[in-house]
């Protein structure tokens, strides 16, 4: 198969993202500490499966080998995913799940928002849908940052400690590499810089509400856009990709 | 709160004896087909016997939650994995919406769940079985979403209106999930011999256990009667059992699988199957099952790994609420 083009490799980028964010969110289901919350991680794990649906479809088209979101999904390796470090990782507690959620989707709500103006029409719609929907991941999150920074000793402890583990992850976030540079020169991508204040603001005001310190200086974790992911996702892909490799070539 | 203050109230047992003419009152409105509401003078018996059928069918849609759930993650395409955690995602609706019924009744949430969690409160069996393939999937949509339709579409006209509305809803979304499992059957007896090989195991499985779920046959039936006279019940656990193979042999022979039940034959329009094999049935009603243990773990865990999430939200609300408020309290 030829390189990828610098589109199709951008479509797949966020299609990884929003699928394994989503798969982590599943993991959830019937296990939460409340049946609303039961409801709540089963709402925004079904929006980032329809996100990456959408975008596994388009790359499909982009690419024009006759691909699916299926062949996607289920039929590349851990080394062709290049989702965000930061989506993949384990859900943890409430709290670790809760602040992965905030800190992509305070990034994730005025990104898309940026992407509705694309000149890429597919794009800007796909930007349209997932912007709307971001903006409830964010408020219910932020919301539960509240709750749960000021809420008692246990749960400030709980949350704090998520932030150590997930803060170096988030340096990835607005990472960018020269196919997305000349996508970003030509104005169908936004360039996550440019919504890296927006994203500091949130994730400032809304934690020193919480009354969570956020780390000074951290080394900052890169690699899930070139492929290189921690030892837990592999396991992820196994277990998602576990019926299509038993029985390969079958319609499901 | 709401419910809280209801569960004060004093057991009406004794004003009911004295009250043989409300009781009266109260069966002829049930004849006349009325609705009764949470407001108003109902029978003791008529409660309690309302509270428990409510709050083990909602133990059921949060157990039954479990054995899905199992699947999400390894679900085969990304169509299935979105189709099946939105409709476990339903079934956790479904149980809110039925301990909401409850409640009307004067049971909180919380203790309602806490007779789940103890085990003293029972859920349907069928969720104690074990999802083992994808097959199962297919299956359970097919067949047990497709038996609690048998069991819930005469629940929606129950004479207890908070129930019978929140059966109207749920009946829409569980024929939707019986579409769906049956579609999932199709697909896979429509695929390659592996394919349809899984698909008559997991029929072979869940067969019998299905045929259990309407419960004891009617000569065996313990609550019957007076759910019948109450009108909560409509259909005896036979008549429904013969509506569900009736709906369900076309089904089978449609895609092609074996009911796994060599004596089953039609004579004169009913149903003859073989012998259910009721020792399991109560063995794992009683706790025997090949699950039982692990679901109630399950929500045990959720539930005690989680209450340090629901500590946060209750101390959070109180440091939260507008101070005049705690002054009136005091005042
Ligand atoms: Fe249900
Ligand atoms: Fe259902």
């Amino acid at each position: 198969m030829p390189a990828a083009s610098p589109l199709l490799r951008y479509v797949l980028r966020r299609a990884d993202d929003a699928l394994i964010l989503g798969h982590r969110l599943s993991e959830w289901c019937g296990h939460a500490p409340m049946m609303e919350e039961d409801m709540a991680l089963a709402n925004m794990g079904l929006d980032l499966l329809g996100q990456a649906r959408a975008l596994y479809t388009y790359a499909g088209e982009v690419e024009g080998v006759g691909r699916n979101e299926d062949d996607f999904a289920y039929r590349r390796i851990e080394r062709d995913y290049e989702n965000l470090l930061l989506t993949e990782q384990p859900n943890g507690d409430f709290a670790h799940t809760m602040l992965r959620q905030f800190l992509y989707a305070a990034f994730a709500y005025p990104y898309w928002q940026a992407m509705m103006t694309s000149p890429d029409a597919t794009l800007a719609a796909i930007a349209a849908k997932s912007e709307k929907e971001m903006a409830y991941h964010l408020r219910h999150s932020a919301e539960w940052m509240l709750r749960l920074g000021d809420g008692t000793a246990e749960s400030h402890r709980r949350l704090a400690a998520a932030l150590e583990i997930l803060w170096p992850t988030t340096g990835e976030l607005f990472t960018t590499d020269e196919g997305e540079q000349a996508l970003i020169a030509q104005a169908i991508a936004t360039d996550p810089e440019s919504v890296r204040p927006q994203w500091t603001a949130t994730v400032t005001q809304t934690l020193t509400q919480a009354t969570i310190e956020i780390p000074a200086k951290a080394w900052m974790h890169t690699g899930g856009r070139q492929g290189r992911h921690s030892e837990a996702f592999g396991h992820l892909l196994t277990e998602l990709q576990y019926v299509q490799r038993l029985i390969p070539n079958a319609t499901w | 709160m709401y419910t809280q203050a209801l569960n004060q109230q004093p057991e009406s047992a004794p004003r009911e004896a004295d009250n043989a003419e409300a009781a009266a009152r109260f069966q002829a409105r049930i004849d006349a087909e009325e609705r009764i509401e949470a407001n108003d003078w109902m029978p003791e018996a008529y409660r309690r016997t309302l509270t428990r059928q409510i709050s083990q069918h909602a133990h059921s849609e949060i157990v039954g939650m479990l054995p899905e759930g199992n699947w999400i993650t390894r679900a085969p395409s990304l169509r299935r994995k979105a189709a099946l955690l939105a409709k476990v995602q339903d079934e956790c609706g479904h149980g809110l919406y039925l301990y909401a019924a409850a409640e009307t009744l004067g049971t909180s949430r919380e203790e309602l769940v806490d007779q789940l969690l103890s085990g003293r409160a029972k859920y349907s069996s069928i969720f104690n079985y074990p999802t083992l393939t994808w097959a199962d999937m297919g299956a359970i949509g097919w067949l047990v979403d497709g038996a609690a339709i048998m069991n819930q579409i005469p629940l929606c006209r129950c004479s207890y209106g908070p129930y019978a509305r929140a059966m109207i809803r749920v009946c829409k979304e569980e024929s939707f999930h019986q579409r769906q499992g049956y579609e999932i059957m199709l697909t896979l007896c429509r695929g390659n011999a592996e394919q349809k090989a899984m698909a008559q195991d997991a029929l072979n499985r869940f067969w019998w256990p299905c045929l259990m779920m309407f419960g004891p046959p009617d000569t065996q039936s313990q609550h019957s009667d007076m759910s019948m006279r109450w009108k909560i019940k409509r259909f005896s656990n036979d008549e429904l059992r013969q509506k569900f193979i009736n709906a369900t042999v076309p089904q089978a022979e449609i895609l092609g699988l074996t009911l796994p039940d060599p004596e089953l034959k039609q004579i004169d329009g009913v149903w003859h199957h073989g012998p259910i094999d009721w020792d399991e049935f109560h063995r794992v009603i009683a706790g025997g099952g090949p699950c039982n243990r692990e679901r109630l773990a399950a929500r045990r865990r959720a539930h005690d790994e989680g209450a340090w999430v629901r500590e946060a939200a209750a101390a959070f609300a109180a440091k939260r609420a507008p101070k005049n408020q705690t002054e009136k309290q005091a005042a």
